[in-house]
């Protein structure tokens, strides 16, 4: 299989880096979890666009279920993720609000 | 033509992807991470799975917009993401690896699960497969995932101060009686409570099903309140525990029912249809009670 078969997988592991580098390079704490939030997406298109690719020809019904079953369950999981991480940054701009 | 077109959704996520993650400001970048998220939805579509479409719209998109917003009362705080050296290293070769990987996984060598997943569906209980995998074949990691929105709901109302445990919550914006808020909380709920209860009873046969369904259901909740049209719920109120939990304990004793009939989280044979909608319906109101409380944050922190 070429990198360039189709543009999902390919987009899923340039948005992990890109994801990274917001994750780890940026200053603000919403801006990080954003980071956070775009490598999850890319990870899960990779999932989505590789198992598209293992399947061969589509089910009747489309792609493979259980992958995207996975991918609902995790996009949920990182909503719980956030908002953990959303309530934590408000409070700690509560306690000592970001200068600027 | 088709080709063409995923090619330039992908490139316009990835831009998107960029600008937001590289935004000056927080609004901006929030923003952009909105309009980044419809874009992977589509390609979700593109792919042909649109129950993933669904949930990425309405939740990856949507709530998780809504929930940054929260965080953002006119900030722009801090200055714009610095490109240091040691990320950016890891970053591109974090990347790399993966196009390595991306460029090396060709055709699985045997029967894949999915395969399989549509074997059996009759006795599952679903005619759309990715319901069956919810609810039936994984049905213990489905229930587990209800749970985990329910600590992080837990672990959200403990980071309000001592005094204000088990008080309101505050999701109630600065509403102008006749402005877009106070209107579209009026117009929209009728239509999105209809729409979510057909996204959950859709989701058995076609795409929909409770996270998706429960999402928007959430979502008419969450207007109502900021548009001042309901009050915000006491976070310590029995009713309001009790509808948190009710789903996944429903789903629970139907996963331990299912043990009289061979396996837990086996349906009883003969009636798979009738109980995978019950126990979607109890799910899809708690998970869109636990979602909208989950955006609303602690109870009154910092006001």
């Amino acid at each position: 299989m070429s990198l360039f078969a189709d543009p999902f997988a390919l987009l899923g592991a340039l948005l992990v880096a890109v994801g990274f580098a917001g994750l780890v390079g940026g200053a603000d704490l919403v801006r990080r979890l954003i980071g956070f939030n775009v490598a999850g997406s890319g990870l899960f298109l990779m999932f989505g666009g590789l198992s598209g690719r293992m399947l061969g020809a589509p089910l009747p019904t489309g792609p493979d279920p259980v992958p995207q079953a996975m991918v609902i369950t995790g996009i949920v999981v990182a909503l719980a993720a956030i908002a953990i991480g959303i309530a934590l940054a408000r409070g700690l701009e509560t306690v000592a609000p970001p200068d600027e | 033509m088709s080709a063409l077109f995923d090619w330039l959704l992908a490139l316009s996520a990835l831009a998107l992807g960029l600008a937001s993650v590289a935004a000056r400001s927080r609004f901006a970048a929030i923003a952009l991470f909105i309009a980044y998220g419809v874009l992977v939805s589509l390609l979700w579509v593109r792919m042909g799975a649109v129950d993933v479409a669904l949930a990425e719209a309405a939740i990856g998109a949507g709530l998780t917009g809504v929930l940054m917003l929260q965080a953002a009362p006119g900030a722009s705080a801090g200055p714009a993401p610095r490109l240091r050296a040691l990320p950016v290293a890891v970053a591109a070769a974090t990347a790399a690896a993966l196009m390595v990987a991306v460029a090396d996984i060709g055709r699985a060598p045997g029967e894949t699960l999915g395969a399989r997943a549509m074997a059996e569906l009759g006795r599952a209980g679903a005619d759309n497969p990715v319901t069956a995998v919810l609810l039936s074949y994984r049905g213990w990691d489905t229930f587990l995932e209800t749970v985990v929105l329910g600590v992080a709901l837990v672990a959200v109302w403990a980071l309000a101060a001592e005094a204000q445990w088990g008080g309101p919550a505050t999701a109630r914006q600065r509403v102008r009686p006749a402005g877009l808020l106070s209107t579209f909380g009026r117009l929209l709920p009728p239509v999105g409570l209809v729409t979510g209860a057909y996204l959950v009873w859709t989701g058995a046969s076609a795409p929909g099903g409770a996270f998706q369904g429960g999402t928007v259901l959430a979502a008419m909740w969450l207007l109502a309140m900021m548009a001042d049209r309901v009050a915000a719920p006491a976070t310590g109120s029995a009713a309001i525990r009790l509808l948190l939990v009710a789903g996944p304990a429903l789903f629970l004793a139907a996963g331990l029912l299912g043990t009289a009939f061979g396996t837990m989280f086996g349906w009883p044979p003969g009636f798979e249809k009738p109980a995978v909608l019950a126990v979607e319906f109890g799910l899809a109101v708690s998970i869109a009670a636990t979602l909208a409380l989950l955006v609303v944050g602690p109870p009154q922190l910092g006001r």
